[in-house]
Order: C-alpha cells, then structure tokens, then sequence
C-alpha cells in the first residue's frame, strides 16, 4: 500500500502532498523535512529508493521536481517506481509537456488525476486512455467558462512561436 | 518577446485554473515561489492565513470566490500550516449541488480531514444522497470521499449504497465501488465480511480497469485465508496467460508491455496461493517459464514484472527449471549497471538463497561490490541479505561487518535493527564464548540504549545457564571471559544504561566465582560504577545487588568482610534515597552484613540465578496463623468484590466483550428491550452444565447476540468451573497458573525483572539448532571472503580445528539435492491448462467473461487502430523513450536557463532532445487539442530564483 504521495523541489518546496494513512500535520512535516533532507541531498545515480522507518521511499526526479511515493517493505519498488512515472506520463499528457509551473499553479487538478489513478493507498486504473476519458469528462463541466479565455492564450502562444 | 510569452503563460494559468482569475492567489503563489528562505514563505502564508480568516467571516461570499477560498486553503495545509478554521467551509461545500463546487468541496475535506475527524459526521449525509445522484461524476466524487472519509462507525452508514453501486452501468463507478469495500475491508473486516463472493463475482467483469481493481481487495483476502481461495487458482493463472498475450486492450499496455501493473498484481497473488501447494504451483509453471521468455529486460517495466516472477517463484514450491530462470534473472540485475537493480538483483538473491543455498557463491563478488558500494541503500539491503545467508562458517565475518557499519551510522531506527540483528546471530552461530561475549559487549557499548532490554537480560541468563551443555567448565571459562573483558571495559565512560546492567549483575554474580578476583576490587568498581552514574537509579539499583551478592558469597565462604569505605558511604547515600527501592536495596543489604554465615547462605546461595523458586501463591503457610485469629475472635476475610456488592459485579470479560460492537454510531432503530440475562444468571447460583446453559438461558436473545456470547464464553472456559458470573472467575486462572510452576528467577538475588515462564528454554534452542546446523564449507568462497575481508583466515582456521567436530557436513549437499527429488516431474503441467478455448471445470464462471471479453477487445483494438493518431503523439520516435523525452525536454530547457546545477544537466542531455524538437511536440500537442500550455524559461526562473 502507498501511505503517501510527495512531491518536492530540488529546492525543497512542498508542491504536492497526498496522505493515505493517518498523519497529524505536525507528523507530516517532521515526514517531509526529514524526507525531502534526505532525497535532495542523494547522489544521482544511487537506488531511487531509501529505506525509512521501516517503510520504503521511492522517490524519481523529472527536471527539478522529486515524486515520493511511501510503500509498504514488502512492495515492489520497480512497480511502484514505474507508477510513478504512468503518473508523470499522464500529467504529461494532460498540461502537455508538463512542467513545474503547471503543477505549482494547478495542484488542484494534479490532485484529481492523482484522485483517479491511485485510491486508498492502491492503483486503481493503469490504463491513460481510461483517466483521461474520465478526467476530461470532468473538465467539460469547466469548458464552457473557460473556451475564451483559452482562445486568446493559444493566439498568443502562436505569436511567440 | 519573452515578455509577450510570459502573459501568454499567466493567461493560460488564469484559464485553466478555472478559479484562477483572481490575481491574488496568482501573487501569492508567486511570492511563495520567490521566498528564499523557510521563515519568509512562513511569513507569507501567516499573512495569507489572517487575510483568509477575515475574508470567510465575511458575509454572502459569492460562490466562486468562495471556492477560490478553499483552494487557497488547500494550498496553505499542504504548505505544512493549519487551516483548520476553514475545514467547515469545505464541509459546507460538499453540500452544494452544483458539481463543480460539489467537487472542489470533496477533494477539500478529503485532503483536510482524517477519518476520525469530528466534522465526518456532517459529511455522511451528503455522501449518501450524491451516492444516489444520476450523475456518474457525482457519485465517483463521493466514492473518492468515502474511501478516504468513512471510518469504522460510518460504515454501516453508506454501505448498501456501495454494494448496489457495485453494479453500476459505468466501469468508473463499479471500480471506485470495489475499492471503497476494499477499504472497508482493512477498516474493519467483520463489516464486508459477508460481501465478499461480491469481490469473485467482479474479477469477472467486462471491464478490464474494474478487473485490475478487484485484484487488490481480492490480495488482501487471500493474505488472510488461502484455503478458501485455492479455486481461483486456474482462473488466476489463465487471466494472466491472457494478459501476457496480449488480449487486454491496447490502453492497457504501458512501455510495450501489456498490462503490467495488472499482471504484477496476479504475480503476487498466486505467490500466496502456491506457496506450499503443490498443485496450485504446478499449474502456475507454466505461465510463469512463459513470463521469464518473454518480459522485456531492457525495460524498467518489464523488470518489475522479472522481479516480481522472482518473488513468486520463492513462494511457491520450487522447479528446478524456474528456479534457474529466476537465477538467470538475478544474475543479470546484478551486472547491471543500475542501482536500482543491483538492489532488485540483492533482493531476489536474499529469497532464493533459502531455497537453493548454493546460488549466491557465484555472486559473491556482486554481493561483495554492493556491499562496499556508497549507496546507503544498497549496502542495507546487502546486510540484509548477508544477514540471511550467515552460517556459523561466516558468521564472524559477518558480524564484525555489521558491527563497524552500525557504528557509523546516525540512523537510529536502523541501528537499532541491525544491533537486534547481530544480537541474534551471535546467538544463534557462535563459534566461541569468548567471540560472542566481546561481539556483545561490542553491541551494547554502541549501541546499548537502543536495543531492547530482552536482549540484555537474555544475555545475563545466557551466562547464567552457560551454553545449554552439561560442561559445567565451559560455563566457568565463559562466565569467567565475561567477567575480565567486563572489568575491563567498566571504567570506559559513558557506558550505555542497559550494559552497566548487564555488568553489574554479572560481576555480582560471578565476579568473586573463581577467587580470581577480590572481593574488595570487585566491590570498589561496583561503586565506581554506582558513583560515576549516580542520576541512573536502575544502574545504582542494579549495582548496589551486585554488592549485596559480593558481601554475602563472602560471608557464606566463611571470610571476613570488611567493607570498603566508599561502600559504607553510598550505602549510608542510599539509606537516605529519594528512590524508595534503592533505599530498599540498602537497608536489605545493611541487615545482610550483620548475619551470620548459615542464614545469609540460605539467603543468597552461590549461583542460584537459575533455580526456581516455589511460590506459594495460596499463603498456605499462614493458615495456622489465620485459624488462630479467627479462633480469638477476629472476622473472616471478605474478598473486595464480595465487599463492593455481588451484583453489580458481573463478569467482567463477557462485559468486555460486549461492549465492543455495542460502542459504535448505530444507523437503525433500537432493538426491543430484552429481559436483563446478568440478574438472571447471578440469581442462579446452582452449577449448570455448559451445553444447556446456554440454549436455556440465552433462549430470549437473538442468535447473533448468543453467538457473540458465546464465543467470548469460550475464551473464559476454564476447567472445573463452577459458577458463571461474579467473583470465582479469576480463581481458575489463578489455580491454573499454579499447576504450571512459574519459572522466576531468585528474587533476592537481583534479577526481579527477568521474565518467568518457557524464556529459558527457548534460549537453549538456539544453541541447540546451532548444533544440528551444518555449516557448509566452500573454500572457493572462503578464498574470497578471505581475501576480501582480510586476516579473518587464520582465526577462522583456529576456530575450524576447534569446533572441527560438526564440519564435515552431511547437508551441504542436502538441500539443494532434495529438491529435485521432490518434483520429479514438475515441468510437464497437464495439456489442458494451455487450452483457453476449453476452461477446466471449477474456472468455468470466471473465464466465460473473458471469453466476451475477447470479443470486445478484439472489435476495441480495431478502434484502436483508428485512433492510432492519438497514440501516435507518443510514438513517434524511439519508442519507449518519447514519452519520457517530453518530460526531459522541460529540463533541457530549464537546466539551459539556469545552469548552475550542471551535473543533472549532463546526466539528463544525453538522453532528452533538443528543444527544437520539444517545441515542435509542444505545437503538435496544441493540434491534438490538449490544453496549450508554453515552456517559459523566464519566469521559471522569476520563480523559482
């Protein structure tokens, strides 16, 4: 079981935090300062996992942001590891080439793919297409507000192309 | 133009965030990107915290602006902050009907709020009526809720909703149904225990997501009771037969590889199921030698599902042909230039090394690079590893190695692990006393306070008892080896706590044994000891006994004592103690210097610390003293139960046990009041017999009631019981504790604390299994280790010609030998197992599904070529590492702008394109319809500084 999700900086700032067994806040930041001193602080090429208070931290980097994950001793690291980047892959698909930035200023909807892919502490959908449908299905409510807007970002990202 | 990109790229945020219109949690996001320091984001978000604070007190908050609130508020708790003032509001939210608030309020309470929060119940409502809502969004929101919100009182609550869920026409719904039972299942297993055929009747289902889903609900089932699941063996095997040939739909595949995730999961169930079966394992060879041929090593995907075939194979009842894949497997993991599969590689060794011992001397030289490696973690998985493989040919080796990296490091969960560790194995292969005894004072000098105190008091006993051997010299050279290597180590400073413990009791027990020593040289470190950590009671308590036992072995010997004066001076320090048992302590030792020598020797006798004591818990030796009372007029004894009134006092236990379902919320209407059963029962005073009893008098209750009843009753059974209720029921116990003489150690010798009953035998055990354990000798691998760890050879020479005697080994050969003995003819598993057209009678309900579903895959995977263009995105290029690519492309870009941090640079531009190409992505992202967003370099780097 994951007991929870993290994402971190290389600066060592919170930018995402999901908890799936009980954690009172004062213990999630003693979890993540001690964490993220000891992720930030590794080696490129060691083991992307560390062994933590009996628990195991997977953790990989994409650009300058570390995705945590928290497992039980007994679970599979690569698998876990590998969830973490269907995650990335699917926050990819869905900001488009994500990047930090996209993260910072819409945790919000990182939360709801995060919601769709993982419940409880275990995977529930492996498949994209099956997230994306359903997570699109949600944003339509949100579309009709939003197409103007939108309209006129596109025209400026096609200016500065 | 950078400037033009940056408001193309705000706009786009404002836009997207679909909240995100007001400037001011754009600004505030932005300077807490910007603050260079911890204090100056706390700063910020306080502010941010009394701005919000004010703004929800506000009255008619527009609806939009409160949900930009809540966000904030979101953003300010994953920040590390409290903002358990605005909890309400998101509880408030949950209640709108309009869905995407509805939605905001969800993911809201779910992050803000545990399970045993006072604001679910508010909660509980809401969630009912969305669970019946039209609306599939609605209801997976509130699915999404309650896996995260309902706790074990609230479950009764939502449950039959779930359960018609389980049915939905959306595969969305069914599986975040199946996950909320799953959760409930681990929250409190009694409550689903009745829904689990639900779980067998889902992994039929069409949709394959929902299938992937009943496999977790469905492990955590099988971990608890294989049995009752042997029959979905075949049905198990054969889904995975059909993942691995690829009949998923094609959205399943991830790298290449079909349904990973999906199968890893089957990996592991069947792990469960085979172990020690060998039915179920046979069938499971197949598949398993299929999955081995075909996973794709060169992937990470396709080397979890490797390790996981590993781990499976080490569970189930091994062939001889698998097991060589496995090792094959192993083996390559362990050349690899990774990491993370040296460590996968160390991992799967450590689970076959019980199988087939003899695997791991070809790697010895892998094992022994991951073990010098820099990485922390390797290293502790490689000690883990060795841990495993130690035989009491390496034990010293391996010891000692774990000893000087367990000094060196700082990690106190883990030191204490791996000083538990060594512990055990020096228990269990010394090869001398005189090893094991300095390995453990090596232990406890660093790491004393750390390791629990039953392994202290193991070892007192350990020296107490010798080595389970009728030599009773060996004993005394041990205890004797002790003793000097503990005088000498006693006046190092600052001594854990727990090891002056150890050294007090025994210098006081066997300090003066042989005459080496003084009793006065003894008594004066004693002392020492008690002066140098005067603020540690248990120490001055533990060696003020000490003393006691010096002074009295002396008397007893006929010697005259004469008392040091720093003694006299702490014991007159003790006379006076704060601490009631040290004062205990001194004047019971006080009292003991003016005996004479026959009673302080029926007192203290010489080396009794393992004799038992008979105690007589009835103080039946007073009962003339009693008769005589009572005779002259005292009253009799009325115990404090009898006292305190019969009946209020029924039986506690079944009181207990009663409570415990009655505690929680209830959601129905009250049961009739019953005819109270405690007034009858304790009116009832005539022994009845068990059976009857309870059809009697129970009559009136309902059965679940009586069964409740009936099996906390069983609990208390105890032999010649003669009433039910009230005060007799701690008698049995009491009696039956009797009839088993209690195993305590000599009270006034000093060890009050030793724990009583069977420990003593169970430390003879190891020793005993020391014994039998035939160590394996291969001098190839001595050579190197020889060679590797240096200068270990000629002790362990020494120590060969000294316990020579077991090490021809008769079982070197024996394991691995027997194994192939046990399955002849394990590779051939019966043809019909490959036959998926033709299920096998007990998997008929669960492939017939599959069988639709292959038709529904096949007509889907046409769809997908057609939509290939969608896919096509990802596989343009290479094709595993596109996807990858695009995420690197961001740090290509970024690294560009910012290049102080040059060493990922490199790392990462090797693989990753240029950003042409990233750009070119980015454009035809933008084609394909998902939302637009730009790399914008500059204000990242605004940003983040």
């Amino acid at each position: 079981m994951i007991h929870f999700v993290l994402l971190v900086s290389r600066q060592g700032k919170v930018r995402l935090t999901k908890w799936y067994s009980p954690y009172t806040q004062k213990e999630r930041s003693k979890v993540i300062r001690e964490l993220s001193g000891v992720i930030l602080n590794r080696g490129p090429k060691l083991c992307n996992f560390i062994e933590w208070r009996g628990y195991k931290v997977v953790y990989k980097r994409y650009a300058s942001l570390y995705f945590c994950m928290c497992i039980d001793e007994a679970d599979n690291e690569l698998e876990v590891l590998e969830i973490i980047h269907h995650y990335v892959e699917i926050l990819d698909r869905y900001f488009g080439s994500v990047c930090e930035l996209d993260l910072i200023f819409n945790f919000h909807k990182a939360y709801y793919i995060l919601d769709e892919l993982l419940i409880a502490g275990e995977l529930q959908e492996s498949s994209k297409k099956t997230i994306a449908r359903i997570i699109s299905a949600q944003d339509q409510l949100v579309e009709a507000a939003k197409e103007e807007a939108s309209s006129i970002s596109n025209i400026i990202a096609q200016a500065t192309k | 133009m950078e400037q033009l990109k940056t408001i193309g790229r705000e706009l786009a945020m404002g836009s997207q965030g679909g909240f995100g219109q007001s400037k001011e949690f754009l600004d505030l996001v932005k300077s807490i990107g910007e603050a260079r320091s911890k204090a100056e984001e706390d700063r910020i978000v306080l502010s941010e915290i009394e701005i919000l604070k004010r703004r929800l007190l506000e009255p008619d908050i527009p609806k939009r602006k409160m949900k930009e609130y809540i966000i904030r508020l979101v953003y300010i708790e994953m920040l590390g902050h409290d903002a358990s003032f605005g909890y309400i509001h998101a509880v408030k939210m949950t209640h709108d009907d309009n869905l995407l608030l509805k939605r905001t309020g969800y993911l809201a309470v779910t992050l803000f709020l545990n399970e045993d929060h006072d604001l679910i119940i508010l909660i509980v409502n809401t969630i009912q009526k969305d669970l019946r809502s039209d609306n599939f969004l609605v209801v997976c929101a509130a699915l999404n809720a309650i896996c995260r919100l309902i706790n074990e009182e609230t479950i009764p609550a939502v449950l039959p909703q779930v359960v018609d869920l389980l049915n939905h026409q959306k595969e969305a719904v069914r599986k975040k149904a199946i996950m909320a039972l799953h959760r409930f299942h681990r929250k409190s297993p009694s409550s689903v225990s009745h829904l689990i055929s639900n779980f067998r009747k889902r992994l039929c289902d069409n949709d394959p997501g929902v299938m992937g889903a009943t496999l977790c609900p469905l492990f955590d089932l099988i971990s608890e009771d294989v049995t009752s699941y042997k029959d979905l063996v075949s049905s198990f095997v054969s889904i995975l037969k059909q993942v691995t040939e690829r009949r998923l739909p094609k959205s399943y595949d991830y790298h290449q590889m079909p349904a990973p995730f999906i199968q890893i999961k089957l990996l592991k169930i069947m792990a469960l199921l085979g172990s020690g079966d060998k039915s179920a394992s046979e069938i499971m060879y197949m598949v398993l030698g299929d999955l081995f041929r075909k996973c794709d090593s060169s992937t990470n995907i396709g080397n979890a599902i490797l390790y996981e075939c590993i781990r499976c194979i080490s569970c189930i009842l091994p062939s001889p042909k698998l097991l060589e894949a496995a090792a094959e497997a192993i083996s390559k993991f362990l050349k690899s230039d990774s990491h993370n599969l040296k460590y996968m590689g160390i991992d799967g060794l450590g689970r076959l090394i019980k199988i087939s011992p003899d695997i791991a001397e070809q790697h010895q030289l892998a094992v022994i690079d991951c073990l010098e490696d820099p990485d922390d973690t390797l290293k502790r998985k490689t000690f883990e590893l060795l841990y495993k493989m130690t035989k009491s040919s390496n034990v010293e080796v391996i010891v000692d190695r774990m000893i000087d990296y367990m000094i060196s490091i700082n990690d106190n969960h883990y030191k204490t692990e791996i000083a538990s560790r060594c512990v055990e194995l020096a228990e269990q292969f010394a090869p001398s006393n005189q090893w094991f005894i300095q390995t453990m004072n090596k232990v406890f000098e660093h790491a004393g306070d750390l390791v629990n105190i039953k392994v202290a008091h193991n070892l007192m006993r350990l020296i107490a008892e010798g080595f389970g051997e009728d030599d009773d010299d060996a004993d005394s050279k041990l205890r004797l080896s002790a003793v000097e290597s503990y005088l000498k180590i006693i006046s190092e400073p600052k001594l854990p706590s727990l090891f002056l413990q150890v050294i007090s009791w025994v210098l006081g027990e066997y300090g003066t044994a042989d005459g080496k020593y003084s009793a006065s040289y003894i008594s004066g470190k004693l002392c020492d000891v008690a002066d140098a950590y005067s603020s540690d009671e248990t120490v001055k308590g533990y060696a003020v006994s000490a003393l006691m036992k010096i002074y009295a072995f002396e008397i007893a010997s006929g010697r005259k004592v004469d008392v040091l004066p720093e003694c006299q001076s702490l014991i007159e320090e003790l006379l006076a103690s704060h601490s009631t048992d040290l004062q205990q302590r001194a004047y019971e030792l006080q009292a003991l210097l003016a005996l004479d020598a026959r009673a302080v020797e029926s007192i203290i006798p010489l080396d009794a610390s393992c004799e038992d004591i008979e105690v007589d818990k009835d103080l039946s030796f007073l009962n003339g003293y009693i008769q005589q009372a009572i005779e002259s007029g005292a009253q009799p004894y009325v115990s404090e139960r009898e006292r305190s009134g019969m009946f209020e006092t029924t039986d506690y236990h079944s009181q207990d046990h009663h409570e415990v379902p009655s505690h929680a919320l209830r959601f129905e209407a009250y049961e009739l009041p019953k005819p109270s059963v405690p007034q009858q029962a304790s009116t009832e005073l005539v022994p009845v017999p068990e059976p009857s009893y309870y059809s009697e008098s129970h009559q009136p209750i309902p059965t679940s009631l009586v069964s409740e009843r009936d099996s906390s009753e069983i609990k208390l059974r105890l032999d010649g019981v003669k009433q039910k209720w009230g005060r007799p029921n701690y008698q049995p116990t009491a009696s039956s504790s009797q009839n088993t003489p209690s195993i305590t150690q000599q009270a006034p010798n000093g060890t009050a604390t030793h724990s009583d009953g069977g420990v003593g035998s169970s430390s003879s055990k190891p020793r005993s299994s020391y014994e039998s354990k035939k160590p394996e000798v291969d001098p190839e691998k001595q050579r190197l280790a020889a060679s590797l760890f240096g200068g270990s050879s000629s002790s362990r020479s020494d120590r060969k010609s000294s316990s020579g005697g077991h090490k021809p080994a008769k079982g070197t050969s024996n394991k691995p030998a027997t194994i192939p003995r046990e399955n002849p003819t394990p590779v051939q598993p019966p043809p019909d197992l490959l036959d998926f057209g033709e299920p096998t009678a007990t998997s008929v309900t669960t492939i017939d599904p599959f069988k639709e579903l292959e038709g529904l895959l096949d007509s889907s995977s046409s769809q997908d070529g057609g939509s290939a263009d969608v896919m096509g995105l990802y596989s343009d290029g290479a094709p595993v590492t596109t996807t990858t690519t695009s995420v690197d492309s961001l740090l290509s870009e970024l690294s560009d702008s910012s290049k102080g941090n040059s060493r990922t640079y490199q790392s990462q531009t090797s693989k990753g394109p240029n950003s042409k190409e990233a750009l070119e992505k980015d454009a035809l992202v933008r084609q394909m319809g998902v939302n637009p967003t730009s790399q914008n370099p500059t204000l990242f780097k605004d940003l983040l500084g």
